[in-house]
């Protein structure tokens, strides 16, 4: 009871200053909304075209799909039976809360103007989206054309939410429900956002670098993958894990989850491309290929290391296909991306077998074998196959050399920022709180333990 | 009378049931069990992970008769059931005390 109340407050508390805050900066906001009004008032202001508008939209309800129910089935299928609805229950709350922490505080910091701050993160401008109208503009890769920014802040605040709730895949079946709130909130604000910002904003160290990450292979797929993978070996093993039986629960909901992630994924791609034009085509056909590539790669590998192809392996293959391509979609060709996704069905196959088996962690669900090794593959990929000799379409002064040194210093301060944010928050509140519920809720099964329900009633 | 229990595959379920009805046996209880004998069970793999599944779903089927008619009934079972592979299954023959019928109070031989 006394945590719930002094919950409450802290949310209370935190929606005051908010709130302090936002009538402070509205002034500021009115001023330079007028001065880029007199700036802009010998040019027409552009319009944002209908046609890019509705594919933005669309493009943020396909990554909707890929969190809810997508991942969240994806996760829930490779669980056993006793622990499915808390998978589920974990990824939807994650989502509700990270879209409320997004429009609080979380558009303001990632894509803001931090000033001297400004290589790392954003300001408080736009605390609860102050300023922000339906007439609000948002500047998209193109000089001049625009998309309404409440259609970006939108869209990228599905991506926000999923890869927050891709870290649960990590910490699932042992993790106390209140505690992975706590971190997700405080891990999306310290981790997310200063490498959505370095990455993605105007200013950020990375992107000024000249870092390559289309659709998030950096800013998604290895700030969480780290995360799980710190999580996981912080949390500690499943009790019974190598001893009892663990196979999935469901692998239909895994396919099903599985197959949503892919058609969401064609919005995570080829959305980021912010306009519908050629490069949103690019970036689909690469989202189709390379995740065919990798689906057939890995189920080619397991029929001949293992001696059966199985579904689990086609799905996982496609999911890290998937990953790969993210930071390459709308700057690779078809075939560099065919390429791209087949190393990475084969490289994540060894990273959830050999190299788990290795190093003796419990990432149930291979958040870091599948996100975290797929989006280096990806990341380093990119460097690489962006080149025009390869079919890529270049980048002004491209080397290959060059470009990959620069992916590579992306990866490592990626690995390093989420690293020590993780290990700093999971330690903070295993102190606190603990991580983990007791060994008797998880051999009842989180579901009936912490969520009072069960998901088969037969 | 007669208690006779037979583990068996379940696929062969239909082809007992039509043997034990044509030998004029009028009840069977059917249960899906697992276990194992000299059949060794299989490996299922997902992801790196590997398990060894002991158990294999079998049928149990219970009979009980009179005990003139015990041993149609194991001819027919064993005859159905079989397949010569290993995994097959087996039978179980008992002496049984005593049957009601639990509608009318009859006991021994009519209960059955």
């Amino acid at each position: 009871m006394n945590r719930i109340v002094a919950s409450l407050l802290l949310f209370f508390g935190l929606g005051c200053a908010g709130l302090a805050a936002a009538e402070n900066m509205a002034p500021a906001a009115v001023e330079a909304v007028a001065a880029v009004a007199e700036v802009a008032a010998p040019v027409a202001a552009p319009v944002p075209d209908k046609g890019d508008t509705t594919w933005m939209l669309i493009s943020t309800l396909l990554v909707i799909l890929m969190t809810i129910p997508g991942l969240a089935l994806f996760y829930g299928g490779l669980v056993r039976a006793k622990n499915m609805l808390s998978v589920l229950t974990q990824v939807m709350a994650i989502f509700c809360m990270i879209s409320i922490l997004w429009a609080v505080y979380g558009y303001s910091l990632a894509f803001g103007d931090g000033g001297s701050l400004n290589w790392m993160i954003g300001d408080l401008n736009k605390l609860f989206l102050a300023g922000i109208t339906a007439d609000s503009t948002a500047a998209t890769f193109s000089d001049g054309v625009v998309i309404p920014e409440f259609t970006f802040v939108a869209f990228q605040l599905t991506f926000a939410a999923i890869t927050v709730a891709l870290i649960v895949g990590g910490l699932a079946e042992r993790v106390k429900f209140s505690a992975l709130m706590i971190f997700g909130a405080l891990w999306f604000t310290f981790s997310y956002l200063p490498i959505a910002h370095m990455v993605w904003a105007t200013g950020g160290y990375l992107f000024e670098q000249g870092d390559l990450d289309f659709a998030g292979g950096t800013v998604v797929h290895i700030n969480a993958g780290i995360a799980a993978l710190v999580g996981a070996i912080m949390l500690g093993k499943r009790i019974g894990l190598g001893r009892d039986a663990m196979p999935p629960h469901s692998l239909p909901m895994t396919m099903i989850g599985a197959s949503l992630l892919w058609v969401g994924w064609f919005g995570f791609n080829a959305g980021s491309n912010l306009e519908a034009t050629g490069g949103a085509a690019l970036a689909f056909i690469n989202t189709i290929l390379a995740t065919a590539a990798a689906g057939m790669s890995w189920m080619l590998a397991e029929w001949i290391l293992r001696g059966k192809p199985s579904m689990l392996g086609v799905a996982s293959g496609v999911v890290a296909g998937l990953v790969a391509i993210t930071p390459a979609a709308g700057l690779v060709g078809p075939m560099g991306g065919i390429v791209l996704g087949a190393i990475s069905g084969v490289v994540c196959l060894w990273g959830v077998s050999g190299l788990k088996k290795a190093l003796g962690y419990d990432d149930s669900l291979d958040v870091f074998g599948i996100h975290g090794l797929g989006g280096i593959i990806g990341a380093i990929g990119t460097g690489i196959f962006v080149s025009p000799a390869l079919g890529g379409v270049g980048v002004d002064g491209y080397s290959m050399g060059g470009q990959v040194v620069t992916q590579a210093t992306g990866v490592v301060i990626t690995i390093l920022w989420s690293g020590v944010v993780s290990f700093v928050l999971f330690k903070l509140i295993d102190m606190v709180m603990g991580l983990r519920v007791s060994e008797e809720e998880e051999r009842e099964g989180l579901d009936t333990a912490t969520h009072g329900e069960r998901a088969y009633n037969l | 009378m007669k208690f006779v229990t037979a583990i068996i595959k379940p696929f062969k379920l239909d082809e007992v049931r039509e043997a034990l009805s044509a030998i004029g046996v009028s009840g069977i209880t059917v249960t899906e069990v697992k276990g194992f004998g000299r059949q060794k069970g299989h490996t299922e793999l997902y992801r790196g992970a590997e398990y060894v599944v002991d158990f294999l779903p079998k049928v149990k089927l219970e009979v009980a008769v009179k005990a003139d008619l015990v041993d149609q009934v194991i001819e027919a079972v064993s005859k159905a059931a079989q397949t010569g592979k290993i995994g097959d299954g087996k039978l179980f023959v008992w002496d049984l005390e005593q049957v009601v019928r639990i509608r009318t109070g009859e006991t021994g031989d009519v209960a059955l």
